[in-house]
């Protein structure tokens, strides 16, 4: 109960605080357990998107977090597990570590995930080059929709470092769904899935 | 009760003035409305129908404030300005090292420009930004060692503090002004800006959707045409020239700076338009239904109040 008040009360907050919109240009939600990937550059990233789902989605859609971050035995742990029942994977390369197995485990269930493929906030322009995962997930479950989301200002508002949210306005463009191509190689795949989501960036249009 | 009343009471007496305007506005538009065939959209209607009743919320807001009073008219064109400012960098290329010299615009610069006003320290509030902030925000970017796009950086960060705080802040300012037998009545000054200058806004869309035909710009503004600019400006100076009994201007002086007001805001709307177009946007915001961002709304207004100031400063103060 306190959970779902304290959620409610979170989304309320990031949108009004960014004066945000969600403009569902080329996907619209879905029922289906799909992947949203999106730029990575503030920690209230995955808060926006989930906050602009609809709420019967929201229930069942989980972040993908670092571990080394927001396990820290206080509220922080909290929010991540209780609140926004988040999927925490170990960033540390280490023998018995599978984040993979960790992710594919609620799209089996039915469940959808945000991920960060850049693997870490970018404190530049554009995207960085992505991590394998988005590929590997794919490969286990080809039928999955991969939907690009642009993520335009929050970074700008609250970057890494910053303590006092700049009250810019934010919005997040959905983009067409990206499938893996039968036989499609890494490369290609993960290339694809980058432009989809560059080609969502307002600044390069 | 009611007619002794507003005889008395000037700004209650705009205010009813303009209600009933809105009302004859509303009832055109319910006209116009009904004249659509059943099932079929008519998206300028509708816009029309938007923007009355965006008019009627932004009446009331002003309307209230004023009889709130001066604190009240302050804290409402700060957060104006505060919004527009919003919308203005929102869509402005910066980078990380300038997030420092952003918290002192948004935190520190536009309470203190209005503060200023508050107290009526005019000589600071005059130098402010085109002075302090001019030369410490450019030092605060430089701080963060990061000379991409420098200087067209810094230009953006002042130029957008300019418009949307400097320029607009000099509507509430006109409370501060000491004018010989208008002493307690500087809030129908504001009431003449505005309704000149927005009133201008008003009849260049009607007219140009009437009349329009000669485009002025497309390149800039696809939507403004001479008739409307013309038949505009003239219709709105007439506004300004028929209040003249609310100012201390004789009524042939109220004509001339309404003239002066409105050609100001036609160019204030023009500039803020090649800005959108160049980042290829068709509003600053969504904040007012039917109108855009605050912006869209505002952008005549931040040219024509610095001037209109300072006519009224030089002349009657």
């Amino acid at each position: 109960m306190l959970e779902k008040m304290l959620s409610a009360a979170l989304c309320g907050l990031i949108k009004t605080l960014t004066g945000a919109r969600a403009l569902w240009r080329d996907a619209a939600p879905s029922s289906q357990a799909r992947v949203y990937f999106a730029n990575h550059r503030s920690h209230g990233d995955f808060v926006l998107i989930w906050a602009f789902l609809p709420p019967t989605q929201r229930a069942l859609t989980r972040p993908v977090a670092g571990a080394d971050y927001w396990l820290d035995g206080g509220p922080r742990q909290y929010l991540i597990e209780r609140v926004f029942h988040g999927v925490l994977i170990d960033r540390q390369i280490k023998r018995g570590n599978d984040p993979i197995a960790a992710m594919l485990a609620p799209l089996e269930a039915g469940e959808s995930l945000i991920v960060f493929p850049e693997g870490t906030r970018n404190q530049g322009d554009g995207v960085l080059p992505f991590k394998t995962g988005l590929h590997r997930l794919a490969e286990a479950r080809p039928e999955t929709e991969f939907v690009p989301v642009w993520i335009e200002n929050l970074g700008r508002a609250l970057p890494k470092g910053g303590l006092i949210p700049l009250p810019l306005l934010c919005s997040l463009t959905f983009g067409a769904p990206v499938t893996l191509r039968p036989g499609e190689a890494r490369t290609g795949f993960l290339a694809r899935c980058r432009a989809a989501l560059l080609d969502l960036d307002p600044s390069a249009q | 009760m009611i007619i002794e009343y507003l005889s008395r009471n000037t700004l209650a007496l705009i205010f009813a003035g303009i209600a009933c305007a809105l009302l004859i506005a509303g009832a055109v538009s319910l006209v116009l409305r009904l004249r659509v065939p059943k099932g079929q959209a008519n998206p300028v209607i509708d816009n029309l129908n938007a923007r009355i009743n965006a008019w009627w919320g932004m009446i009331l807001i002003l309307g209230g404030a004023f009889w709130l009073g001066p604190a009240a008219v302050i804290l409402l064109f700060a957060f104006i300005s505060f919004q527009a400012l919003r919308e203005f960098i929102s869509v402005t290329y910066t980078r990380r090292s300038d997030y420092r010299a952003l918290l002192w615009c948004f935190f520190f610069f536009l309470p203190l420009q209005y503060g200023l006003i508050a107290i009526g320290w005019y000589g600071l509030f005059t130098i402010l930004i085109p002075v302090y902030a001019f030369l410490l925000l450019p030092i605060s970017a430089s701080l963060g060692a990061d000379a991409t796009r420098f200087l067209e950086r810094a230009a953006k960060v002042q130029w957008g503090l300019m418009i949307c705080v400097y320029c607009l802040s000099h509507v509430p300012a006109l409370l501060t002004l000491d004018i010989p037998g208008f002493a307690g009545r500087n809030e129908q000054l504001i009431v003449f800006l505005l309704l000149t200058v927005q009133s201008s806004d008003v009849f260049q869309y009607v007219w140009g959707k009437l009349l329009g035909k000669r485009k002025l710009a497309p390149a800039i503004s696809p939507s403004k045409t001479l008739e409307g600019l013309v038949g505009g400006v003239l219709s709105a100076t007439a506004v300004g020239a028929a209040m003249w009994w609310i100012t201390p201007f004789a009524w042939w002086q109220a004509a001339l700076i309404a003239l002066v007001i409105n050609v100001l805001g036609f160019f204030g709307g023009f500039v803020l338009s090649a800005i959108k177009r160049d980042r290829g946007l068709k509003d600053w915001g969504s904040m007012i239904e039917g109108h855009g961002g605050m912006l869209d709304r505002m952008d005549s207004v931040s040219f024509s109040a610095p001037i209109f100031f300072h006519i009224v400063r030089y002349w009657w103060v």
